[in-house]
């Protein structure tokens, strides 16, 4: 399965590397530097690249790769999804999954590989298992540890990894009990020239943070399931009761989790709630180019767009753009020609607007392609899809615990064509 | 250092710097020594951190390395099932060879540890210790078929794992556990999971029929199909109306996998839903394929989910290009295409040469479009990027072939290009095409060829062979205005560098100039060069790769991945079903069940049967009289007993003699052991389960208790699990006096708590259908201490299946289940030989079962093979004159069919063994029974 494991930062640099079978020599990674070499973007780089040897596949997270070695036949997407697996619980520990992080923690992170995979086959990826095996540092633990020569490694078996339900340790307690629950969707979309909309579909997650004490047995409904066509539970979510009675029942891990993801299909009319105005335009013969570009919500149903952000990537014969916006900041990378503005939240009674001039190189003709916009924007208490919890109820626990669900729009992959 | 410090702390830093060092690649191997000594240091991390290194550096260090082992030998051994894991995996992960013995026998000891923990490290151990040393295989692979019973979801995906790395293709290994692992598959974790599911799709295949081969009834099967979700029983009915009208029945156990499988679609771990996908797609009815995202029709609604965004990386657009392309029909097409136009304005270049490509393909797939498409292209053929224009020319080149007739004019914007266009390939294209079409047009041609042999030298490779070919085709057709050109070209390139060129040119010469020597060949020379050539097909640049098991390494690499298995076909019959049938209590549950402590427990099947034999032991060093426990059982559960020996007959009479006889003779055997037994016995008493030496013992007790045929005590609730209160059960092979279709079932509680236990009773048995139990009354009252025995009566309606039931004291409800070998289900009956002969003539045919067998080692004579029997089965023994034949009779206690067993010795400790009844199924797992009781 998987041999070894590289992690490479965004200069090509070797920080880390764990060999759970015989040691595999980091020049094995020469292959993967090429193929970085030969992609113009980092996210181009193939995700799987054979090597007469070895196959090394990939996965780029928080501007660092993944690459783990393998030597024989395994499922790629096993291999994948393990690695994501691998920087959640990073995350999960540190908080961020950054180099620095990864190096200043570099002993619970090589602990934590070790009880990850046992000779390159999954042992323990469940987070609170290997919570009780391996504690996350923090200050405070790290002051007592030296303190009183105390260990950050559990010593007994964690009682998840013998259970029938494996996500949950027993013996759980808290003071306050409470159990909160976002619903985020994210839409994805492209709109055409005219503004009309090619494709839009939203994909939403329902996260949580169950703070419960003991083995509670939660519920959670919903005022209209059937919106939900593509669903992915948690391992918790038991199956059966969803299929017959579209109720979501489970034992809820502790801590934070994703409980569900879902779909919901382009065959569903999605509100779109932002419109773009734009006119980006460059004239045979002449060095300027013009660029105009208004925002403004629709179908917002009434909520705040915030946290605009816009970016697009204009062609490679503009120099320099000398624009000016009504609201916000926008900032123009010549050497990637990146443009992007930061506008904030949209007012509806003033839009927003970037308005300017492009200076492209003098002789060059005129660029074949616009540039695409991309966008980014929030609104809150606001799931676009429609969908509403209906009722949360815990069984098996008698105290009355506090519930708490919020939801929120977000833009995922959203696009422009102009 | 600071490793030699007597802190702990310091050496946890030191530790700590040196495990970063690992990390960055640092090389730190000349610290062995010194890190070596502190691998038994109390302080947990710093050990974790030590076996991080040793398994680092132990195979530089071998020698070194050596020392350790002793700790991890110690570790073994230690109570907590933690560090015995990890010792284990430690152990196994340092590659020395010298130490493969030691790691061998950690993991048979690891394999029946009572820690399903440490089972599942022992699974894992096993890969390593083969990759070791491949000589293992064998006694490796006893191992794995010891763990594939195992009934723990967590050693279920590991154990699977160890079989596909040492022995993917002992598939016969599966059969008895492929319902289980059906069955488990939903709780087993993730990635077990995936391991799993590619295995059963490969298992599947070898076992099952192709569901779609005599499936050409289409609008029946809909129906079949569609109920899919429904109730099992309307399955069933389903199923036998379909019986009648078709050949093809699904087997149960290949829906089985698929009813299993579907509900894992919903993962969040996407490799296991491709895992789910790729099954239904190798193993599915193709009306059911659709639940994994439908065949290529019924993507279509989804095709706008597959347009682009300009930020997908590189080879997410390509892929969503190539299924674009497949998605493509005359419906929809327009759209695709104007769609596709987008894309050619992309900055991505690569992307934009893919997306020409893919225009082509809608061009030859969809003749209405044909032509929009060329217009499409011609009209890129002005675009300022090179790279466009180069994949155009190609592209256009390979549709013009399929009707070129109406297109010189776009022959002739292309020669046009030749002056602009750089890329070889598209220059190539162009000539080629000049030169296929060259009567299409006449006059541009030579113009062409004149150009282009003015450039000659300073072309490329490709494009200088398709001059040549151009000239050669026009010197053909044309020969009055190029001959002159041809020949120079022909001079030119017979002094190219490039030999191919060299020889192309000669070639050529001789095949179209004519002269005294060429022979018959150039005057066909035309023909040769000017046959009319079938248009190319544009093929997916994914083709070619679907003999791979979908979401391989292999089927992504499209190539053959070292450990790759390959996904066998269909059989043309289907093997025996029945080898999957199993006998062991089918307890596990395909629903998750909430936590109760004990479940963790029953399933250390392993575990339970020691503590039973132990148990049998200690009650005989108990007694001590050396008589087998079966005799102390029989007086236990006399109450209900004295009123049955009225009824036994005088037949009967002479079995007790028999069985006399043989008590005495098992005193012997049993004298001899008892010195070793009563010392293990006594171990296991003051030992707690954890620490005790499970490998002695249990090979002690295989050495001394196995020959000597006693009953069986099974364990029914083990003491930790009840809470102090232990319960056994045996097949008291005694009639049952209120119901004489049931077999009596003879429990003994043994109160281990020290409070009394109250109201013993059984409540609730779940029960197959026409299974029926005769419960004990309530014990009211036991005493701490003390032992009751009774005696229940169950109908298993002759199955092996098991009666489950609670058992309720005052406080508790235990889950409990009587699971009946084959070999109990019947009771003594007595025939002449003659009637013996009569019946025997009766049941033949399918109802008679032959089976060889090599006899063992300790089957000597027909003494020992009677106690095997009888034993393994409750038969009576029948007269018989040969002393090669031992016979037996029985009759199944439900329904009263005869079982008829007839074991014939051969010279050199060969055996027949003949087995007739009615019952086949009985019959059939009462012959295994025999078979691995002789051949012991």
């Amino acid at each position: 399965m998987i041999h070894s494991l590289f992690l490479v930062n965004a200069s090509g640099d070797i920080f880390l590397e764990k060999h759970w079978k015989s040691v595999v020599s980091r020049s094995v990674c020469d292959y993967f530097f090429e193929a970085v070499e030969r992609a113009t973007e980092p996210e181009n780089v193939p995700p799987v690249i054979p090597t007469p040897h070895h196959c090394l596949i990939n996965v780029l997270r928080q501007r660092i790769y993944f690459v783990a070695v393998i030597q024989s036949e395994v499922p790629p997407l096993f291999v994948i999804e393990f690695l994501h697996r691998v920087v959640d619980t990073f995350q999960d520990y540190f908080g961020v999954c950054t180099e620095a992080a990864v190096k200043d923690n570099v002993v619970v992170v090589y602990e934590l590989l070790e009880e990850m995979l046992d000779n390159g086959f999954p042992l323990a990826t469940e987070s609170n298992i290997l919570k009780e095996l391996i504690k996350p540092p923090t200050i405070l633990r790290t002051v007592v540890n030296t303190i009183t020569g105390s260990t950050n490694v559990g010593e007994q078996l964690p009682t998840g990894q013998l259970s029938v339900v494996p996500w949950r340790r027993t013996g759980v307690k808290y003071t306050n009990n409470e159990a909160y629950f976002d619903v985020v969707e994210e839409i994805d979309a492209i709109i055409d020239k005219s503004g009309s909309t090619i494709t839009a579909e939203i994909q939403g997650v329902i996260d949580a943070c169950v703070k419960l004490t003991g083995m509670p047995d939660l519920t959670l409904s919903f005022m209209n399931p059937r919106l939900l066509d593509d669903v992915s539970f948690h391992p918790c979510v038991r199956f059966k009761r969803w299929e017959a009675e579209r109720i979501l029942s489970f034992v809820p891990p502790d801590g934070n989790f994703r409980l569900l993801s879902y779909h919901v299909s382009s065959q569903n009319l999605v509100a779109i709630p932002v419109y773009v105005k734009h006119n980006i335009s460059f004239r045979e013969g002449s060095s300027q180019g013009r660029f105009e570009l208004t925002l403004g919500p629709k179908q917002t149903m009434g909520k705040a767009v915030e946290s605009v952000l816009v970016s697009s990537q204009l062609p490679r014969g503009v120099l320099n753009a000398n624009l000016s916006p009504s609201q916000g900041t926008y900032t123009f990378d010549p050497v990637t020609k990146l443009l992007s503005w930061d506008v904030g939240k949209i007012n509806p009674q003033k839009l927003p607007s970037l308005k300017g001039s492009m200076s492209l190189q003098t002789g060059a003709s005129k660029p074949d392609e616009n540039p695409t916009i991309n966008l980014q924007f929030k609104i809150q208490q606001l799931a676009v899809s429609g969908l509403k919890v209906n009722r949360l109820d815990m069984y098996g626990e008698k105290y009355k615990p506090f519930k708490g669900i919020k939801y929120m729009t977000k833009a995922g992959k959203f696009q422009v064509r102009t | 250092e600071m490793l030699d410090s007597n802190k702990d702390s310091l050496k946890l830093e030191a530790m700590k710097r040196i495990v970063a060092m690992i990390a960055r690649g640092k090389n730190a191997s000349d610290l062995f020594p010194a890190v070596v000594k502190n691998v038994a240091c109390k302080n947990i991390e710093v050990k974790k951190l030590v076996y991080v290194y040793l398994v680092r550096y132990a195979e530089e260090q071998q020698d070194l390395a050596l020392l350790s082992i002793s700790t991890f030998q110690r570790g073994l051994k230690d109570p907590n099932q933690l560090i015995r894991a990890s010792a284990l995996r430690v152990l196994s992960s340092i590659r020395v060879t010298i130490i493969v013995p030691i790691m061998m026998l950690a993991i048979k000891e690891a394999a029946s540890d009572m820690s399903p923990y440490v089972r599942k490290t022992a699974a894992h151990a096993i890969p390593k210790l083969h990759s070791l040393d491949p000589e293992q295989k064998d006694q490796l692979i006893e191992v794995i078929e010891k763990l594939l019973a195992d009934k723990t979801t967590l050693v279920a995906g590991s154990v699977v794992m160890a079989f596909e790395e040492v022995c993917p293709d002992r598939i016969d290994l599966i059969h008895k556990n492929y319902r289980k692992l059906c069955n488990l598959l939903i709780d087993v974790e993730e990635w077990g999971q995936v391991v799993i599911i590619n295995m059963l799709t490969r298992y599947a295949r070898t076992q099952f029929l192709n569901p779609n081969e005599s499936l050409l009834e289409e609008s029946s099967d809909k129906a079949f199909y569609a109920s899919d979700d429904e109730e099992d029983e309307d399955e069933k009915a389903e199923v036998t109306t379909l019986e009648k009208r078709k050949p093809y029945v699904m087997d149960p156990d290949h829906r089985l996998l698929l009813r299993n499988t579907k509900p894992l679609l919903q993962s969040r771990n996407a490799a296991v839903v491709m895992a789910v996908a790729q099954l239904y797609f190798h193993l599915a009815p193709k009306a059911e394929v659709g639940i994994i995202a439908k065949a290529l029709g019924m993507f279509e609604p989804y095709l706008k989910s597959f347009y682009i965004r300009s930020t997908d990386p590189t080879q997410i657009k390509i892929l969503k290009l190539e299924v674009l392309t497949n998605l493509a029909n005359e419906a929809n097409i327009s759209t695709i295409l104007r769609e596709f136009q987008t894309y050619i304005k992309s900055m991505d270049k690569d992307f934009v040469a893919a997306s020409i490509q893919a225009i082509g393909r809608c061009a030859t797939n969809i003749g209405e479009v044909r032509d929009t498409c060329l217009n499409g292209l011609v009209q890129l053929l002005s675009n300022r990027d090179e790279l466009v224009v180069a994949e155009s020319v190609v592209v256009i080149k390979k549709l013009l072939q399929m009707q070129p007739e109406q297109h010189s004019d776009i022959i002739k914007h292309m020669a046009k290009l030749i002056d602009n266009i750089q890329v070889p390939m598209a220059r190539a294209s162009i000539l080629w095409l000049i030169g296929e079409y060259c009567e299409h047009v006449p006059k541009i041609a030579p113009d062409v060829l004149r150009k282009m042999a003015k450039s000659f030298t300073n072309e490329e490779d490709i494009v200088k062979l398709q001059i040549i070919n151009l000239a050669a085709k026009l010197y053909l057709t044309n020969s009055k205005q190029t001959k002159l050109l041809t020949q120079y070209v022909l001079n030119l390139a017979k002094y190219d560098q490039n030999y191919d060129i060299r020889d192309r040119a000669r070639f050529i010469r001789q095949l179209i100039v004519p002269t005294d020597k060429s022979g018959a060949l150039n005057k066909y020379a035309k023909k040769l060069f000017l046959a009319l050539k079938p248009a190319p097909v544009l093929e997916s640049p994914f083709k070619d790769r679907d003999h791979f098991q979908l979401g391989s390494l292999s089927h992504l690499l499209n190539a053959k991945a070292a450990g790759y298995q390959e996904l066998p076909d269909w059989p043309e019959s289907a093997p025996d079903p029945s080898v999957r049938n199993v006998e062991v209590k089918d307890s596990v549950c395909a629903e998750r069940t909430v936590l109760t402590g004990p479940e963790v427990f029953s399933s250390q099947f392993h575990h339970k049967f020691f503590i039973t034999i132990v148990l049998a032991l200690l009650v005989e060093s108990d007694s001590g009289s050396g008589s087998a426990s079966a005799s102390g059982s029989d007086e236990g559960g006399s109450g209900s007993e004295s009123e049955e020996s009225r009824e036994e007959t005088e037949s009967e009479e002479e079995e007790e003699d028999e069985e006399e006889e043989k008590k005495k003779r098992k005193k012997l055997d049993m004298t001899k052991a008892k010195k070793q037994a009563d010392e293990s016995a006594e171990r296991c008493c003051i030992i707690n389960f954890d620490t005790f030496d499970m490998n002695k013992i249990t090979s002690v007790f295989s050495q001394t208790i196995a020959p000597s045929g006693l009953i069986k005590m099974y364990e029914l609730l083990h003491r930790i699990t009840g809470e102090g209160l232990a319960v056994e059960y045996c097949f008291s092979r005694q009639p049952f006096s209120p119901d004489p279709n049931m077999v009596a079932v003879q429990i003994q509680f043994t109160n281990n708590t020290n409070s009394e236990t109250k109201n013993l009773h059984i409540e609730d048995p779940r029960l197959q259908s026409g299974m029926r139990i005769r419960e004990f009354a309530e014990i009211g009252l036991q005493p701490t201490g003390e032992s009751v025995t009774v005696v229940i009566g169950i109908d298993f309606c002759d199955s092996t299946q098991a009666a489950n039931f609670q058992l309720c004291t005052h406080t508790r409800k235990f889950f409990v289940s009587v699971q009946p070998p084959v070999g109990e289900l019947m009771t003594p009956a007595f025939l002449t030989e003659n009637d013996f002969k009569k019946e025997q003539g009766k049941l033949m045919g399918m109802n008679e079962i032959l089976e060889k067998l090599t006899l063992g080692e300790k089957c000597v004579n027909e003494h020992v093979i009677v106690e095997r029997v009888t034993a393994t089965a409750n038969l009576s023994r029948v007269p018989c004159g040969s002393d090669k034949e031992c016979r037996f009779a029985g009759k199944t206690v439900s329904s009263g069919c005869l079982v008829l067993v007839t074991v014939t010795t051969k010279e050199g400790g060969g055996a027949q063994l003949t087995v007739n009844c009615e019952k086949m199924v009985i019959g059939t797992m009462l012959v295994k029974d025999i078979l691995q009781a002789l051949s012991q």
